[in-house]
């Protein structure tokens, strides 16, 4: 059967037909629609969760998998640092039902903090690593997984980047998922399960003894391919195979092709086959030069004359996405008789340019304004955190002087507080952030008695992401009602004892907070609590009196809100996006905007 | 078989995604093979967002080399400009008139409205159709239909690896019912200009 299927849906997909049983995950770009996807298959047979984090996914689906359920893990791969603790380990005392570790990279990056490489993480975690080229490569290689997994006992990785996971292809997929048998369940064995020094040492033996013989293994996999003949040779792998298939279209050169799809343990054989035969490598990677340097390796370890260009040499760019274009320049110093690639002709300058932004009617505007009116010529620090707030930092709100990584705002706003005790240091974190790893810096701040505020951004979802419930929402991906998780009471419990909770649409109340909570010393919080304009139905756009607006561009140039303009000197909203939050009319000084109807 | 690209471009929101899903849709109804690449997350929020669809036999890239575009289908005068350096020599463009303003525009008080746009479009060598797509909208009374109403001006100018019709069974195969009606009004409202201001 042919389905239409996005990189993502055809992992999800793949996953389910290889008999997954559990799946566990946390939301992030470009990995988030394949837990989703598994989601809505609807299978009696398969537990989905959106866990608290990454590290709580992962070892939710170790205890799964020791007990012999296949078992999938996603996330992006800054979410695989937030697991690594667990995966380190979990690399030692490995796994009985099948586990694959889906991290999604995002060469560019476009929208993460880094270019980090799984493949690099494969290689450092001793771990074998998928690396699909195309959405149906992903469907049929993550069934493989599962089988390498469960043979060889150990989670594997699976690495797609952001142009195979967010493209879509038609694809060949079975009717229905085969029959698979039902998981043992936990069978004790403490010399296994119970992670010791001395078994790490055998472990770790053990490891290094495999990984040549999965490397071996490899040398004969279907989607690891050498073909052509000639002096030279391309080596490709992940997107950038696929780049370099439609760049060499219609060029008829000699040269050899070796497409790797299992990046580590490298296909040695493989490999060394190839460096038999010619003179000069050109490789084709996004991120870290992986490929690159397993072949630079084999050239020291077999004695190869090989020169091997890529990203080392300078051949290939060093950082961010690869493209059709890219490798065609490449090929073309490569190869003696590639054609000129022509080059782009130029776009007209002075183009609008389009940061993202704050929608309009974005409960988180209305937050970072109120802070800001009531610092208003006081000396304060906005430490940010990652989700859509972290967009408080474009002009005119400029409400962002730090970002790091998940739950960073809370602790860096301590550790600049320490050495600069004159400035109120705020810290800023959305509710989804603050149970994924926000909790640890509060117990941090109350118990070294920090001077901090924190202002929690509770819009009632995961936004960025495309609104995935969380412990605050009382909804799970199964579909079911939990107990919401009260931050308040969280708060509390910890010892943090000025706890507000405020409407940010309320201007004046939510400056006054603000204010009040800079009067005080200690941990103080300040709950500002509105929900995501993309999960309630919006109010009636606000109405401007145009005989009272007096063109003095307040409103836009206070708040920067995609539904204000200038027309004719007066303001004007875009109805079609103004969600009626109101925010505007609160601040106009004639009092020229109103909310419709009041 | 050649291949037929088509790049969507637009803003975040203005719903080039589900326009790409209905053309692979109809590619799939007539058995072509068809790969698409979207833009997802960060870029979203009121950023630059492109869809690109390619159908035929042998594609391998989801994304449209440059130069490589048959049909670049815009949703805002400024982004098709952006785009152009994907749109093969002489390739068509049909473009949304109306400009959407970004926040860096209106605090900079740049004045842009997309015009200027349209008028470098006008003069050069490509085939130019300027759609309406306001007016469609407020006739239909619904912003969303602006992805349709681009749809259909791109099927009626045969650039297209789909037609008028493919479209509509697109539509009724893939969107909810109570949406068939307002988009077939898109549709018709798009004939009747065209009657009027034939297609080149």
């Amino acid at each position: 059967m042919k389905q239409f299927l996005m990189g993502n849906e055809a992992i999800a997909l793949g996953a389910c037909h290889a008999g997954v049983r559990l799946v566990a995950g946390y939301p992030g770009t470009p990995s988030t629609e394949i837990l989703e996807s598994v989601a809505k298959q609807k299978d009696p047979d398969i537990y989905v969760e959106w866990s608290v984090n990454e590290k709580a996914a992962l070892e939710v689906a170790a205890g799964a998998a020791y007990s012999g359920a296949r078992t999938m893990v996603t996330m992006k791969q800054v979410g695989l640092n937030v697991a690594s603790d667990p995966l380190m380990s979990l690399a030692y005392v490995g796994v009985k039902g099948g586990m694959v570790v889906v991290v999604a990279d995002d060469p560019g990056p476009i929208s993460s903090q880094t270019e980090q490489d799984t493949r690099t993480f494969a290689s450092y975690s001793k771990l074998p690593v998928f690396d699909p080229s195309s959405p149906e490569e992903a469907y049929q290689m993550i069934q493989d997984a599962f089988t390498l997994s469960e043979e060889e006992g150990t989670p594997v990785l699976f690495r797609p980047t952001t142009r195979v996971c967010h493209s879509c292809a038609d694809i060949e997929v079975l009717d229905q998922k085969p029959a698979f048998p039902a998981p043992e369940g936990f069978m004790r064995d403490t010399a296994r399960f119970v992670i010791f020094p001395k078994a790490s040492y055998q472990n770790h033996l053990r490891i290094e003894k495999r990984n040549p013989l999965i490397g071996k293994r490899f040398s004969s996999y279907r989607y690891n391919t050498l073909t052509g003949k000639g002096k030279k040779a391309l080596v490709t792998g992940g997107i950038s195979t696929a780049y370099a298939k439609e760049a060499l279209l219609g060029y008829d050169g000699e040269f050899l092709h070796l497409c790797v799809a299992t990046p580590f343990p490298f296909p040695e054989e493989l490999g060394r086959k190839l460096l038999n035969e010619v003179d000069e490598v050109l490789v084709l990677e996004e991120l870290d030069p992986v490929l690159e340097k397993a072949l630079i390796f084999l050239c020291g370890k077999y004695h190869f004359d090989v020169a091997i260009h890529g990203k080392l040499d300078g051949f290939v760019p060093a950082a961010g996405e690869n493209s059709v274009e890219i490798l065609k320049n490449a090929m073309y110093e490569f190869f003696d008789d590639f054609p000129r690639p022509s080059r782009p002709e130029a776009v007209l300058e002075d183009l609008p340019v389009r940061p993202p932004v704050l929608c309009a009617g974005c409960p988180h505007r209305a937050s970072f304004y109120a802070v800001k009116q009531a610092m208003k010529g006081r000396k304060a620090v906005f430490c940010g955190d990652i989700g859509c707030y972290t967009l408080g930092n474009a002009m005119p709100l400029d409400m962002v002087d730090t970002c790091l990584c998940m739950g960073a705002d809370v602790t860096i706003a301590q550790g600049i507080r320490r050495v600069d005790p004159d400035t109120t240091c705020f810290s800023f974190i959305g509710d989804s952030t603050f149970f994924a790893s926000g909790i640890t810096g509060v117990v941090n701040a109350v118990y070294n008695q920090s001077d901090i505020i924190l202002i929690v951004l509770d819009n009632s979802t995961t936004a960025m992401t495309g609104h995935q419930p969380h412990p605050g929402t009382g909804q799970t991906m199964m579909g079911t009602i939990s107990e919401k998780i009260s931050i308040e009471k969280i708060l509390t419990a910890i010892g943090v004892t000025s706890v507000q909770t405020v409407d940010p649409l309320n201007y004046k109340a939510a400056v006054k907070a603000v204010a009040d909570a800079a009067k005080e010393k200690g941990v103080r919080a300040i709950l500002f609590r509105s929900p995501c304009i993309a999960v309630v139905k919006p109010e009636k756009p606000v109405v401007i009196d145009r005989e009272k607006c007096v063109g003095c561009k307040k409103c836009i140039r206070d708040l920067g809100c995609p539904a204000l303009m200038m027309n004719d000197n007066k303001a004007s909203v875009e109805e079609s996006l103004c969600t009626g939050c109101g925010l505007c009319s609160q601040i106009c000084p004639t009092s020229a905007i109103s909310k419709e109807g009041k | 078989m050649m291949v037929n690209s088509c790049l969507l471009c637009g803003v975040g929101g203005q719903g080039t995604v589900l326009a790409s899903k209905l053309i692979a849709f109809a590619a799939m109804e007539k058995g072509k093979r068809i790969r698409t690449a979207e833009t997802i997350g960060m870029a979203q929020r009121g950023g630059c967002v492109v869809s690109h669809v390619r159908i035929g036999d042998e594609i391998f890239s989801p994304m449209i080399p440059l130069k490589g575009a048959d049909i670049l289908i815009a949703f805002e005068p400024a982004e098709a400009v952006r785009c152009l350096p994907y749109l093969k020599d002489g390739g068509t463009v049909v473009v949304n008139q109306k400009a959407v303003r970004p926040v860096t525009a209106s605090l900079a008080d740049s004045g842009y409205d997309g015009k200027e746009m349209i008028a470098h479009l006008k003069g050069l060598p490509i085939r130019l159709i300027v759609v309406d797509g306001d007016a469609i909208c407020q006739k239909c009374g619904s912003p969303r239909v602006l992805n349709v109403a681009l749809l259909a001006a791109a099927a009626k100018s045969g650039a297209l690896a789909m037609t008028a019709e493919e479209l509509k069974y697109a539509i009724q195969k893939r969107l909810p019912e109570k949406f068939h009606q307002i988009n077939f009004a898109a549709i018709e409202a798009v004939e009747i200009e065209t009657e009027r201001n034939p297609i080149v």
